[in-house]
């Protein structure tokens, strides 16, 4: 009954402690004193999108979300985790929209051949140019 | 009234549209020759009608006068004048009111000052701008009317986006759209040439000014831009391929292949199709940068209506003139001769392989910035950023950098590559040397990319001064100086990106009043905070001593607080030295009494837009150095006759 009283109470509690602002958290403008991690941690946050944010990274974004977002990349590369395994990790949580990175998701991968076939494309205009040349 | 009064001048305006393409219809198709004596007052008249309502509008904003709904939606009476008077076009409506004056306008200066074109090609130049704009007036008069009325009037305004409320957005989109439309008349021309078959070198020297003015204003947009997204945001970053950006870059690549492309077809008659095709893609590029930014079909700061009808009709205008031009295109191509041959080892090839390299660069960003609208077309939302944009269009972007150092050192039509290669030496040894010099400094320490960018900046910077070697520097012509500062200008922003991405340390901290804090060379002493109030706003200011090599500054981040709408923007605070910028954030109170900092070294980071400057600058250089040329050789000529 007690622990009843007390998950009603916890409902109850949520929401209004979600309204008070709470204070950033501990990592989100915090960096590792380890500076090679902290390097590991930055390139993976510039790959990380701001959900609340226009086309911003969580690298660089004034939203609070970015800043637990940041916050929890920090302390998973502090704990040793590979950056691939976080991203992996948000993927499953928010989809693959939170990744920059071309290389995560299957659907971004015609992206790569877009050079090859646009030069392509442009070098076989150009040979049929030079070679049409008539001498003068 | 005035809003009335506006709205009627933009009515007539649209008239006069419609009458000038009948009337040149009627002149070139019709064989009625005698009415096409009236085409260009009617243009000209447009320009002032257009002008007029823009005029209109602006008032408007400086009276605050609320009756007006775009005034109420987009101002307030509290707000200072300036960014009164910039709120006309910080809005859809406004914007595209912005946008047809601009065309009417430069209409009527080509109207006016156009003299180099036969008679047809002049008329039917002017028929392909009274239909674009056409187009756009129906677009503001039917969905985007910004002058109707609000009853009862709201006693004041919602206000304008805080974020935009900074001296530097006052004018970038002015200076944007100049560039957007100025590439209009480019195309006006293309289309005007192309129904008369006129594609030649006089029509390229006739489009030229319009294409170099467009694109200095382009140039100076992007610039602008940049700098306002790298002090405002406040977190350094300068270049952040939203798709907003890259729907200002997309026409500034063509623009920029336009450029040199118009250059070969007026110097030597070449390339003449591709010119065309060059202009037509010119100008989609900004209308579909438009429609991107104006449809709200991408979320972002700049896309302030969120509305499908409007987007539709753009899309609609969208394919109407971009299809019908590809059509007219495809239609009279066959009539055209490419134009005098070049060999291999030329000029001319040099500046094919810029447009080839130039136009790869602009579909992987076209791409990349519509691949995600597609795949969220079949339901899969993904995201397509610096990650994918840096790795794909920067290793091109240098390639393009070298070709763009050895094309001033080549000659027109033909040419020995081993001279070429010889011209070359200077360049590529201080390639070399800056390989092994980078190298030995930063090895290891440095991303690639940046570690390439650094060597080509260098050997580039270098090479572009290498056309004025052993040259009479007194009898160098005008536009030989503006090619050489623009592509040194390259080098220059080249290396101000590389020098950002290798070298910038960063330092965030949770900071009490009092403390001292040290990064890079720097001594930060944290004195207190104050509040502070501006005219519709509320601030924290931090007073923080820098102190560097004994000499000490004192520098004010600020965290400003908006209360209509309600937003809460930072003011970094920026200190300026010859090798780099200290760039300082105040955020959030982290903890009672402490609070973040973000702290910047960013060695050369001014070099970006310095050297957007300067690319600018030598565009300017060029058109003055081209015109002047075109004026002194009609004096000589009128001299002549007399």
């Amino acid at each position: 009954m007690r622990a009843l009283i007390s998950l009603l109470l916890l409902m109850l509690a949520a929401p209004v402690h979600a309204q008070t602002a709470l204070p950033p958290a501990p990592f989100a403008d915090r960096q590792l004193d380890d500076a090679a991690l902290e390097r590991k941690a930055k390139a993976l946050m510039e790959t990380i999108r701001c959900l609340t944010c226009q086309s911003q990274s969580i690298a660089d974004s004034n939203a609070s979300m970015a800043g637990d977002m940041r916050s929890e990349i920090r302390e998973r590369i502090r704990a040793g985790e590979e950056p691939e395994h976080i991203r992996r990790w948000l993927i499953e949580r928010y989809g693959d929209w939170v990744s920059y990175e071309p290389t995560a998701a299957p659907i971004l991968w015609p992206l790569w051949a877009a050079p090859i076939v646009l030069l392509a494309l442009g070098l076989l205009l150009m040979r049929g140019r030079i070679k049409r040349r008539p001498r003068a | 009234m005035i809003a009335e009064a506006g709205l009627a001048a933009l009515w007539f305006a649209a008239v006069l549209a419609l009458l000038q393409l009948f009337l040149v219809g009627m002149g070139l198709a019709g064989g009625k020759g005698e009415v096409l004596g009236a085409v260009r007052p009617v243009a000209i008249l447009q320009g002032v009608l257009t002008a007029g309502a823009f005029v209109a509008l602006i008032s408007l904003f400086l009276r605050s006068d609320m009756s007006v709904l775009l005034v109420a939606t987009n101002s307030h009476s509290a707000k200072p004048w300036l960014y009164k008077f910039a709120g006309t076009w910080g809005n859809h409506e406004g914007s595209m009111l912005l946008w047809v004056t601009v065309m009417g306008v430069a209409g009527a200066a080509v109207a006016l000052f156009e003299r180099a074109l036969k008679r047809d090609a002049h008329m039917a130049t002017l028929g392909a701008q009274a239909a674009i704009s056409l187009g756009f007036y129906a677009f503001l008069l039917f969905s985007s009317n910004p002058f109707a009325r609000i009853s009862p009037a709201p006693a004041d305004g919602q206000g304008l986006n805080p974020l935009l409320q900074d001296p530097g957005l006052a004018f970038h989109p002015p200076t944007l759209y100049l560039g957007y439309v100025g590439l209009s008349v480019a195309f006006s021309f293309a289309v005007g040439s192309l129904l008369t078959r006129q594609v030649d070198a006089a029509f390229a020297r006739a489009m030229r000014p319009w294409v170099l003015a467009a694109w200095i204003m382009l140039t100076l947009g992007i610039t602008a831009g940049s700098y306002w997204a790298y002090y405002e945001l406040g977190w350094g970053g300068w270049w952040f391929w939203d798709p907003v950006e890259n729907a200002s870059l997309m026409p500034w690549l063509a623009a920029t292949a336009l450029l040199h492309s118009v250059t070969v077809l007026a110097t030597r008659d070449a390339l003449r199709a591709w010119t065309v095709m060059l202009a037509v893609v010119a100008f989609s590029m900004s209308m579909v940068g438009t429609f991107l930014v104006r449809s709200g079909i991408l979320t972002s700061v700049h896309a302030f209506a969120v509305d499908p009808e409007r987007g539709s009709f753009i899309l609609a205008l969208l394919a109407l003139y971009i299809g019908g031009a590809l059509a007219l295109f495809g239609w009279r191509i066959g009539t055209v001769r490419e134009g005098a041959p070049f060999e291999l080892v030329s000029r001319e090839t040099f500046l094919v392989v810029n447009n080839l390299l130039l136009s790869v660069i602009l579909g992987l960003v076209l791409i990349g910035t519509l691949y995600p609208l597609m795949t969220e077309a079949f339901g899969h939302k993904v995201s397509v950023g610096a990650p994918y944009f840096d790795r794909i269009a920067g290793p091109i972007a240098l390639i393009l950098l070298i070709v763009m150092a050895a094309g001033p050192l080549t000659r027109w039509r033909r040419d020995q590559a081993r001279a070429v290669a010889g011209r070359m030496l200077i360049p590529a040894g201080v390639a070399l040397a800056a390989v092994v010099l980078v190298g030995a400094l930063a090895w290891g320490r440095i991303g690639l990319l940046p570690y390439c960018g650094l060597v080509v900046a260098l050997a580039v910077g270098v090479g572009s001064l290498a056309p004025l070697w052993k040259r009479n520097l007194r009898r160098t012509p005008l536009f030989t100086y503006g090619m050489v500062i623009a592509h040194l200008g390259c080098a220059v922003s080249l290396a101000g990106m590389a020098c950002d991405s290798a070298f910038t340390i960063e330092k965030l901290v949770a900071a009490r009043p009092g403390d001292t804090i040290e990064t890079a060379g720097w001594t930060l002493r944290f004195q207190r905070i104050l509040p502070l109030a501006g005219d519709n706003w509320t601030a924290l200011q931090a007073d923080v001593i820098a102190e560097r090599n004994g000499r000490a500054v004192v520098i004010h981040p600020q965290s400003r607080f908006f209360a209509s709408p309600p937003t809460t923007t930072t003011e970094a605070a920026l200190l300026t030295r010859w090798n780099g910028q200290l760039y300082v954030v105040l955020g959030q109170e982290a903890d009672a009494g402490r609070w973040q900092m973000r702290i910047w070294w960013k060695p050369f980071v001014t070099l970006i837009w310095l050297g957007g400057i300067m690319i600018a600058l030598g565009g300017l250089l060029a058109l003055i150095g081209r015109e002047r040329r075109g004026w002194l050789m009609k004096w000589r000529a009128r001299r002549a006759m007399a």
